[in-house]
């Protein structure tokens, strides 16, 4: 009886196949709907394959058919986190088009909005990025401070989400009689409440495990792949659009390129936590010197581009946002490209999650802080 | 390197380029033809050293259709734009960049998804916001869709 069964040698039995695993388009660790078609051996990771699109809403066609007005009120669709910047990006291309000189108060308020919102972004982030490792307490942690941001801009443009305030010429209307006071209140919270996110999490030893050596990405592919914002930066690539290209206030005031060399998942976490103090600083610069002065420039009801071409950079919380108008003369432009950061940000990944355990992919993501409405546009 | 420094420096490598006057940045439009090499130069010349395609966009023309690459040198800081037109709309061709630039390989996948522009020698050119059956080109200019799209 025994010599008929036919047994596999134990060498066959132990080895192992590759095979694909769907990540997403639901998983919650994806900040969005994202598809991660994953090729894994074991746990570890072979290849990484994105499929996006879910989210796609073709934003770049509808600005072919709207108004240079209604253009500014469809990009805070795409990066809800970075609203505010991705308006002024718009509105700066439009002003660059028309030479419109905007008032230096405009300029100043801009520029402590912009903080704000990357601080609401990286605080948004910092709570998720704890979340998605397992610790739950830095999500509510992250909450509760963004939520007194989320106040001084409800009362400032009356949302609190996909938020409109920056306008072709300036803003939509003057500043909230409250607005500096809470800003300084919230900036003095802020202070105290930063080093708690470093106790929590940067110190944790769980976290730091899980972190550091993970994901290393060299500054060459950083370059190569276009991979932008605090990302890049952790990998060495100085791409600071407020540094290399400034707009706004940007040149006047004191603040510090946030540059690391590791470019694991651990510098860019450091990356973002350190940009949130540079982002303190440079509110605190600005908020008692709002010059007095109009809100707004002059500017026609309809406006119409002239003939040409013209790109905008600016430095949103994930790194160089564009937007490339082509213009025909008319009251739409011809063609209108954004070149969102996330994007660029996402096809890096194969690259580096390529032989990390599937877990780590997780951590990988997070520190990458994509936001899909961004990528799909 | 300035702008006009840059240009004559260009102007040795190519014949036939093309400039845009008062336009933002330095505007060179290559023939199709020499796009691939003259691009590799871009990036691996000492002088220019374009490393960094921050932005890569396609446009519908009447009669052509057209890449625009936006690059900048991380180590000497300057800027440019790159274009080139494809010959007709029709069967609209031209040479990926992606072996010189790894992220013009995703940018040049959208470009193909909504313009139908085919990337000679892209290791894989597909559709990556549109669903794999999904017929016709968006983004081009004649394109319609009843169900999608809202005319008003």
């Amino acid at each position: 009886m025994s010599d008929q069964l036919d047994l596999a040698p134990a060498t066959d039995l132990l080895t192992s196949q590759e095979y694909f695993v769907n990540m997403g388009p639901q998983h919650p660790s994806t900040h969005g709907v994202l598809r991660l078609v994953l090729t894994i051996d074991g746990e570890i990771i072979r290849k990484v394959e994105p499929h996006i699109g879910y989210i796609h809403r073709s934003i770049e066609k509808m600005c072919e058919k709207d108004t240079y007005r209604q253009i500014v009120h469809l990009t805070d669709r795409m990066d809800y986190l970075s609203c505010h910047i991705n308006n002024e990006a718009v509105c700066l291309a439009v002003e660059q088009a028309l030479q419109i000189e905007v008032p230096e108060r405009v300029k100043v308020i801009r520029t402590i909005v912009d903080e704000l919102t990357r601080l609401a972004s990286h605080q948004l982030w910092w709570g998720v990025m704890g979340m998605d490792l397992g610790a739950i307490t830095s999500f509510l942690y992250g909450f509760r401070d963004r939520e007194m941001i989320n106040d001084i801009f409800e009362e400032t443009c009356g949302a609190r989400l996909t938020m409109n305030y920056n306008v072709p010429g300036g803003l939509m209307f003057d500043i909230h009689p409250n607005f500096q006071k809470r800003t300084k209140d919230f900036v003095e919270h802020f202070k105290t409440k930063l080093p708690e996110y470093d106790q929590l999490l940067s110190d944790n030893p769980i976290f730091r495990a899980r972190t550091e050596g993970i994901g290393y990405m060299s500054k060459e592919d950083a370059i190569a792949y276009g991979v932008t914002g605090p990302s890049g930066r952790a990998s060495g690539f100085a791409c600071d659009v407020r540094k290399r290209h400034p707009y706004g206030m940007y040149s006047q005031v004191e603040f510090k390129e946030i540059l690391m060399t590791d470019g694991d998942c651990f510098a860019r976490y450091k990356a973002r936590i350190l940009e949130m103090w540079e982002s303190l600083r440079i509110i605190e610069q600005l908020i008692d010197n709002i010059p007095e002065g109009e809100f707004q420039a002059p500017t026609k009801q309809v406006i119409k581009l002239p003939k040409g071409e013209f790109y905008q950079r600016v430095e949103t919380a994930r790194g160089d946002f564009g937007v490339y108008i082509i213009s025909d003369g008319n009251k739409s432009p011809y063609r209108l490209k954004f070149r969102s950061p996330g994007f660029s940000n996402l096809f890096v990944l194969d690259l580096v999650a390529r032989g990390s355990k599937l877990a780590d992919l997780v951590a990988i993501m997070s520190t990458f802080d994509y936001v899909m409405p961004d990528i799909d546009r | 390197m300035n702008n006009e420094a840059l240009l004559q420096l260009l102007n040795t490598w190519a014949e036939g380029l093309e400039t845009e006057e008062n336009a933002q940045y330095l505007n060179v439009r290559v023939p199709a033809a020499q796009l691939h090499d003259f691009a590799f130069r871009l990036k691996n010349d000492e002088a220019t050293s374009f490393d960094y395609l921050f932005c890569l966009s396609g446009v519908d023309w009447p009669e052509y259709m057209e890449v625009v690459y936006h690059l900048e040198s991380t180590k000497h800081g300057h800027c440019m734009v790159l274009k080139s037109r494809t010959d007709g709309r029709e069967d609209p061709r031209l040479d990926t960049v992606c072996d010189i630039w790894p992220t013009a390989d995703a940018h040049e996948r959208e470009a193909f998804d909504m313009f139908g522009i085919r990337f000679n020698n892209h290791p894989d050119l597909r559709r990556l916001l549109l669903t794999d059956d999904w017929e016709g080109y968006p983004m081009r200019k004649d394109y319609k869709d009843e169900i999608n799209m809202i005319e008003l």
